[in-house]
């Protein structure tokens, strides 16, 4: 419970610092954002109006402590450019972030874990050397260029899956996607599995359990995973960021309306507040889930606990 | 089924052995050294400034210039210094896959340095009579126009590999400058962190763990809508957001360094505290630099891929790789290798970075092994 305390408190001030750096940063643009949302032929006087409205003349602090409040009661301001709520437009794209996220992490999993066990079980035969190849390749590819070549061959050549284009739950559009999305972060899993695994099983207590006479795969599942998975499940939960992260770039490609196509539509027409909102909303998102993911590990892992 | 206990007896055994033989073996070197070296230290001790060679570059930087003042430390920097860079080489020869990456990017440096001679054609030139001529090994290219382009040319007729190899130049500055930045802040604020302790520990471990809470990315992203688009201020934003994970590494090792004899010793006979970061930690700091800079080469040369293909990075007309997919991913359908091509010199350069990467982090560090 101390354990679980301690690490909300340290996360608050970090969920502060954080929206503070964004804010500090999207606000010294330099340009008037009033200018910016009415177009050019306005009236000086109406421009007064507007921004004595929106507290534009406040110091920096100030607008940002405000800011902060109403974001709390999820109100992120209101966009320049597509004149509607940030947060409406926030929570329309989220669930089609969270389907392509979660797909995208149960690809990696399905694909990455399996490999690692076999590549470390089968530890420098032709398997192994197939199995780490293919993660290199999977590290070394940018997220975008597979999504093109998937697009290619699959799309068009194939014509297994639609090109594009997204359909709430239907499967047919989130299989592409996923697997572009999944596939490098399945590369590390696979090669963190691996070689976290064959730590493990050159521990003492492994060969022991040999030793006593348990099989092989008996060894594998009940003894040595159970230690072999620790480092490995913190990896994936890091990798939720940089899932949401590759999400940006693959719902670009694959005309997703999620959270990262909002990020890059609104840097695209300097929607400021839409920006400010949408990566704001991702990165407290990610602290919050980093931070639920290692009270989890506290519960697996005790000896966390202790330290 | 084979004995797999013994297998794997053998196989878990073998490294542990290796690895103390090669413990032992680099300890007895290192004493074969630094007599070696002593009594080289005592002979030359003026000339060595004057020699230029790699090594002996290091050890000045390390030594510095009074070498009276701590003869012995001296000698521990130097052996460092001079092991390191021998010990990299000979795990990148040794290292099949890194000596295949060190050969991939010695020929990417060529190529991007000596753009101007290998381009076929100007990469800028715009020639709309031969839009999207398809690569010339395809059949029917020759009947589309009659010169003959490689890769073919985009939608404004102007030749791929040209542009590829004009590009590389972008990638290259990129994959060195903003690590390099990046680490040198990283190293910086890690050090006094890790030195001074206290509340600038604090503040500035509290200040990595905000720059590392965002995804690097979308924090990329922010800052080049605070910039600007263009390839200059991608400098900026690769260079300002990674540093908090070299921070952090480094703030470690400091912390482990600083309780260590010869610190101490420095400390005791007034050494300056920015000397004693200079001279004794930093150098201690090195190995775990250069594996931590091969691991953010390709990250970089990725990111400023992914933010061009965004439209948020390099503008057009630059050959900048990620841009060169984005605008050729209109016509991925009717000419895939607009768009095609760039990727694979993207995954060549990277691949051939994380094979260096991956020899490198199993030669220096001892915790993370790999078979």
């Amino acid at each position: 419970m101390r354990y679980i305390l301690k690490r909300l408190l340290t996360t608050i001030p970090i969920i502060i610092g954080v929206s503070f750096l964004l804010y500090v940063m999207l606000n010294i643009v330099p340009g008037d954002p009033v200018a910016l949302m009415m177009g050019e032929h306005i009236n000086p006087d109406t421009i007064e109006r507007v921004r004595a409205r929106m507290n534009l003349d406040d110091p920096l602090l100030l607008r940002f402590v405000k800011y902060l409040l109403d974001a709390l009661h999820g109100d992120f301001g209101y966009s320049y450019k597509l004149k509607r709520e940030v947060s409406t437009l926030i929570w329309q794209a989220f669930p089609n972030t969270l389907i392509l996220a979660v797909s995208g992490a149960l690809v990696s999993w399905i694909i990455g874990i399996p490999a690692g066990i076999i590549s470390a079980v089968k530890k420098n035969t032709w398997i192994d050397y197939a199995v780490m190849t293919f993660a290199l390749i999977g590290v070394s590819m940018p997220v975008f260029w597979a999504g093109l070549l998937g697009q290619y061959f699959f799309g068009l050549k194939l014509q297994w899956l639609p090109i594009s284009g997204f359909d709430g739950l239907n499967i047919k559009y989130i299989i592409m996607p996923a697997i572009v999305l999944g596939w490098s972060a399945a590369a590390t899993i696979a090669r963190l599995t691996r070689s976290s695994l064959l730590e493990v099983m050159s521990s003492d207590y492994i060969r022991t359990a040999r030793e006593k006479g348990l099989l092989r795969h008996q060894v594998v599942i009940k003894h040595a995973l159970k230690n072999a998975f620790l480092p490995v499940i913190t990896v994936m939960t890091i990798q939720v960021a940089s899932l949401l992260s590759g999400a940006v770039i693959t719902e670009t490609i694959f005309g997703i309306p999620g959270i990262g196509r909002i990020a890059v539509s609104a840097i695209q027409t300097r929607d400021m507040p839409l920006l400010q909102g949408s990566v704001m909303f991702a990165t407290v998102l990610i602290i919050l889930g980093n931070l639920l993911a290692d009270i989890l590990y506290g519960f697996i892992d005790p000896r966390i606990k202790y330290h | 089924m084979s004995d797999w206990i013994t297998t794997m007896r053998n196989s878990s055994f073998g490294p542990f052995q290796r690895k103390t033989i090669r413990y032992m073996h680099k300890i007895e070197q290192q004493m074969i050294e630094t007599e070696g070296s002593m009594k080289e230290a005592t002979i030359k001790k003026s000339e060595a400034s004057e020699t230029n060679d790699a090594e002996k570059l290091l050890q000045n930087g390390f030594s510095g210039k009074e070498p009276d003042k701590m003869p012995e430390d001296q000698e521990d920097t130097l052996i460092a210094a001079d092991s390191i860079w021998r010990e990299l080489l000979q795990s990148i020869y040794k290292d099949k896959k890194a000596f295949v990456g060190a050969i991939l990017v010695i020929a990417f440096v060529i190529i991007a340095l000596g753009a101007p001679i290998f381009a076929p054609y100007d990469p800028y030139e715009v020639d709309m009579a031969e839009m999207l001529v398809p690569p010339s090994f395809t059949e029917g290219a020759s009947e589309i126009s009659d010169n003959s382009y490689m890769i073919g040319t985009d939608f404004l007729g102007r030749d791929i590999m040209s542009r590829i190899i004009y590009g590389a130049r972008i990638s290259l500055a990129i994959g060195l400058i903003p690590p390099l930045i990046t680490l040198a802040i990283g190293t910086l604020l890690g050090m006094t962190a890790g030195y001074y302790g206290g509340k600038t520990d604090y503040l500035i471990m509290r200040l990595a763990d905000i720059c590392m809470s965002f995804p690097s990315l979308l924090l990329a992203m922010v800052v080049m809508y605070t910039l600007g688009a263009s390839l200059f201020n991608i400098f900026i934003a690769l260079s300002i957001v990674n540093w908090g994970g070299t921070s952090r590494i480094i703030r470690a090792q400091t912390l482990s360094l600083k309780q260590k004899e010869f610190v101490e010793a420095a400390r005791s006979m007034g050494v300056s505290k920015w000397k004693i970061l200079w001279r004794h930690i930093f150098p201690n700091c090195i190995p775990s630099l250069i594996v931590l800079f091969t691991l953010s080469v390709p990250e970089a040369i990725m990111s400023e891929a992914g933010l061009s293909f965004l439209g948020v990075g390099a503008q057009p007309p630059m050959p900048s790789w990620g841009l060169m997919i984005s605008r050729g991913k209109e016509y991925l359908f009717s000419s895939p290798w607009v768009a095609i091509t760039p990727g694979i010199a993207i995954f060549i350069v990277v691949i051939a970075f994380n094979f260096i990467g991956d020899g490198l982090r199993d030669a220096l560090d001892p915790y993370t092994k790999h078979d």
